[in-house]
């Protein structure tokens, strides 16, 4: 079946303004009546309570950590993109949306990608008019920095923290509404279901993590802010927490999933250094502007990087792609990392990195310039590795820090399900196959500020359905369902931990689903992940009682949906016979190990329907219609 | 290598709480110190017991929320780091190791090495934003502001909202939470016309959630993972005394 998303009608540039003339509006002495959850506080979810609740909606917001601070969008480092085309240097809103498009490997939905390059420039004055510090230079305007994937320089940046600062923005906005008593905050509390009546999506089944209380929100619309599932490969860039359960289990309730093979690798981050590793630290790519990646030639070579020659160093890089080298793109670079390291190259505990090395560097333009450029990356990577980058070399090795798939949503940001609205990083995205630097804090801010408070009001404007109660049987039904859950969690009393099944699980999907996946592959993968959720349900181990703080049992639910999820982002990556951005299958790949796109049959969403646990679920397309642009191959040689 | 670890146990916010004795073996030096706590929390799982909670989320020092009181210091014995970035090469064989939560009257102990920390979301609800609606916004290039007048700003904002101030202070002091938050806020253009109500409320809020005074110490400043100055206070109690001031010649 097709999928409408519902573009717009018009030309490119206009279509945003237009349909910003034909929305309905919910009259200002209405809107205090209608309820909006908000599930999430990242930078997706502090924007859209706060401005829904500035609008005179009322509105609940949740999250899982004790404040709304702390989602994990706080860790965003580089930067955030606006065609605001302060340095002169050619920018504009087409070009935005062209770089966006192009680095997406052209499976995003045109339409979506113009209007957030439209409204990039809104949120650099909107953020600036918030007390953001972002850089600035002596004549007291704004500073940019350039990213990978673009030729201009227009990455707004507030030193090495900018999403920290964004998100403490968003905060601050976010806690005037709740003094205000507009939002009504419930840190703490972890969404556990959907509930859809009558086909609209109508509310949630939380369970408070404080005191184990499982309870019913009611609302006349739902809004899913709950980021990416990167965790999902266990070790990755994200915060401990962040998981995939309240898209999975909108998924299992009729939300269709969008594109889950869609999942970045960045190629800059410290290797894991023993099977204890909780998370894996990135550093930021500019490293690669000055350090040279290599690896012994000689397989399992154990002498120290410095006693082995030049000669029998392999700057696989630089060899395989001349004119790019070292600065490959994010997708290249880790493909080859990985190769090298499969091939028993690698170096470091397990083998899995690769060096990246500064004695060039540091001799061409003195140790004083190379502290200057990086020097708190070098402190950080002493910090956690214990050695000193300025006299051997850094090791690296990629690692999960992006999902660009997630909950399809239409142009108005809605999904399938009418009434469940998904934002940031949750929804399946502006970023096609892959996401550029410093795109995602765009995106998930131009939702939440801009695009959903409009949307949403169209839905709410038109829907003629009542609220109901929280004592509807859908409600009751849920609440049932998740506390049967929870209590059995608690019941199998098996002989391994958690943290036993989520690492196993995140093996078999990086190794099988990871930066390069092929058929057999995935096959195995698709029989593997079965076995292991069968015996996790056996055979897991989850302390404590139901009605405290229970850290196990909340990771225990998170690990049960990564169980299942793990399986349709594999089938999805199977059934995708093409390389595409993040998405690598060896199959198709031409003699220089180039990604083949097969625009003709795959430029489509890919957009799977729940059909029941042990069944598979159903493909539906949306195709991929460029009007403005024309579908390019990438060559980086 | 192997630790003797003194761990604060304690079931909920009513019941009593104790030190009780782990061994941590095999500790791997590369390991930080809240993967070395999984380890031990793992062995427990495995035997039985229950693991120790504590809260974590990011893992690398940005999002605030880990929080413990290693061996009586804060975020323990490393200068300028948080918890979740302190790594066990910073420890010798045989050490014994205590570990405690925050502590603080107006951070109450929910169990083991979790507290709450929610009196700090409320000080900020109180007055630490700048009101501009969406939409409302100028132009971002229309007022020009001084490199140096956001380097300060930055300097202010770069707090992750720990709370190890309050923990490491004596008096259980929010006053350096407070002060960034002031010192960011109200040294921006964007944020004078709101600067006196703001600091005037936020320290009401602060008073008000039992917060202690400020004697001087700046143990706060020491323990600060973000390394916050202590001029941040310094400059909250000016803004506090000209607003008190210009309130009483200017009522609002
Ligand atoms: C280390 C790192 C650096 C990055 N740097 C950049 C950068 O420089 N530029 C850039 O553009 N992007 C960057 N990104 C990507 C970007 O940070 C994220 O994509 C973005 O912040 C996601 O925001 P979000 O609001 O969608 O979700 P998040 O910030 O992840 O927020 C999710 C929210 O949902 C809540 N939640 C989740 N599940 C539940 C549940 N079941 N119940 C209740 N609440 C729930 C959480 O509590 C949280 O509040 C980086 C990512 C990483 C990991
Ligand atoms: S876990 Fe985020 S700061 Fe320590």
């Amino acid at each position: 079946m097709s999928l409408n998303a519902k573009i717009p009608s018009g030309r490119l540039a206009e279509k945003w303004s237009n349909h910003i003339k034909d929305i309905k509006l919910v009259n200002p002495n209405n809107k205090r009546k209608y309820r909006i959850i908000v599930v999430g506080t990242g930078l997706a979810g502090a924007s859209a309570a706060a401005t829904l609740s500035e609008l005179g909606y009322q509105v609940e917001c949740f999250c899982y950590q004790d404040s709304p601070r702390r989602a994990h969008s706080i860790a965003a480092q580089g930067g955030i993109n606006a065609a605001k085309n302060y340095q002169n240097d050619g920018d504009s809103v087409y070009r935005l949306f062209y770089d966006t498009i192009k680095g997406g490997d052209f499976r995003s939905r045109e339409a979506n990608v113009y209007r957030l390059a439209e409204i990039s420039t809104n949120i650099i004055d909107h953020c600036v008019a918030q007390g953001i510090p972002f850089a600035r230079e002596y004549g007291g305007y704004l500073a940019n920095r350039s990213f990978g994937g673009a030729q201009v320089s227009r990455t707004f940046y507030a030193r090495g923290q900018t999403g920290q600062q964004l998100l403490l923005g968003a905060y601050s906005a976010l806690c005037k509404q709740i003094e205000g008593g507009g939002v009504t905050m419930r840190p703490r509390t972890e969404m556990l279901d959907l509930v859809v009546i009558d086909g609209h999506a109508k509310g949630i089944v939380v369970r408070d993590l404080v005191s184990g209380k499982i309870t019913s929100h009611v609302a006349d619309a739902v809004v899913l802010a709950t980021g990416g599932y990167s965790n999902v490969y266990d070790l990755s860039t994200n915060a401990r927490g962040c998981n995939v359960t309240a898209a999975y289990r909108a998924y299992k309730k009729g939300a269709y999933f969008a594109n889950p093979c869609f999942t970045q690798i960045h190629p800059t981050c410290i290797p894991i250094s023993g099977d204890y590793q909780s998370k894996l630290t990135l550093m930021s790519e500019s490293l690669r502007n000055d350090g040279r990646i290599w690896v012994p030639k000689k397989k399992g070579d154990d002498r120290p990087p410095n006693e082995i020659p030049e000669e029998e160093r392999d700057y696989y890089l630089e060899r395989k792609y001349p004119s790019y080298g070292n600065l490959a793109p994010r997708d290249i670079a880790s493909r080859s990392a990985k190769e090298v390291c499969d091939q028993g190259h690698g170096v470091g505990p397990g083998g899995f990195g690769v060096y990246l090395d500064f004695k060039d560097a540091i001799q061409r333009l003195g140790r004083q310039v190379i502290k200057e450029r990086y020097g708190n990356l070098f402190e950080m990577y002493r910090n956690i590795t214990g050695e000193n980058a300025y006299e051997v070399p850094m090791r690296i090795y990629p690692a999960t820090h992006y999902t660009m798939g997630g909950l399809w949503v239409d142009y108005n940001l809605m999904s399938n399900l009418p009434g469940l609205f998904v934002i940031g990083e949750a929804n399946f995205s502006d970023h096609g196959a892959n996401r550029l630097g410093a795109s995602a804090l765009m995106q998930g801010l131009a939702d939440g500020y801009f695009i959903l408070p409009y949307t949403i009001g169209d839905y709410l404007a038109t829907q003629r359905q009542p609220r109901p109660s929280s004592d509807h049987s859908a409600f009751k039904e849920a609440e049932k369902n998740v506390s049967e859950q929870t209590k059995c969690f608690l019941s199998i009393q098996g002989e391994r931990t958690v943290q036993s099944f989520h690492r196993e699980l995140g093996t078999i999907v990086w190794n099988l689903a990871g930066m390069a996946r092929n058929e057999a592959g995935l096959k195995e993968a698709l029989t593997k992940i079965p076995e292991l959720r069968n015996e996790f349900w056996r055979n897991v181990k989850v302390p404590g009682d139901d009605d405290t703080i229970n850290q196990q049992l909340e990771k225990a639910g998170r690990v049960a949906d990564f169980l299942e999820f793990a399986e349709l982002l594999c089938y999805d990556a199977l059934t995708r016979e093409e390389s595409c951005g993040g998405h690598f299958r060896e199959e198709h790949q031409d003699d220089n190990g180039e990604a083949i796109r097969d625009d003709a049959t795959f430029s489509h969403v890919s957009a799977w329907e729940f059909q029941g646990n042990d069944a598979k679920p159903t493909l539906h397309q949306e195709p991929l219609e460029y009007t403005e642009v024309k579908m390019a191959t990438r060559s980086y040689k | 290598m192997d630790l003797k670890l003194k761990v604060w146990r304690q079931k909920n916010p009513e019941s009593p709480g104790g030190l009780v004795d782990y061994d941590a073996t095999g500790v791997n030096p590369d390991m930080s110190f809240l993967e070395m706590l999984d380890v031990v929390n793992e062995g427990l799982i495995e035997k039985g017991e229950d693991p120790i909670a504590f809260d974590h989320d990011c893992r690398e020092g940005i999002c605030g929320s880990c929080s413990l009181t290693i061996n009586g210091i804060p975020h323990g014995p490393q200068k300028a780091i948080a918890t979740c970035q302190l790594h066990m090469r910073h420890f010798e064989n045989g050490q014994t190791v205590v570990i405690e939560p925050f502590r603080a009257r107006p951070f109450p102990v929910m169990k083991d090495l979790i507290v709450d920390r929610g009196r700090f979301d409320q000080i900020i609800e109180a007055g630490g934003y700048i009101s501009a609606r969406t939409g409302s916004a100028p132009e971002a290039n229309s007022i020009p502001i001084p490199k140096q007048t956001t380097d300060r700003a930055m300097d202010a904002a770069e707090c992750i909202g720990c709370g190890a101030c309050v923990a490491a202070c004596p008096n259980a002091s929010a006053m350096l939470f407070v002060g960034a938050k002031v010192t960011h806020l109200n040294s921006m253009p964007q944020g004078r016309p709101e600067r006196d109500r703001r600091v005037l409320k936020m320290v009401a809020s602060m008073e008000e959630a039992g917060f202690g005074n400020c004697t001087n110490t700046f143990e706060c400043v020491a323990a600060c993972p973000k390394e916050i100055k202590g001029e941040v206070m310094a400059q909250m109690y000016r803004d506090y005394v000209k607003a008190l001031f210009r309130q009483a010649i200017r009522p609002e």
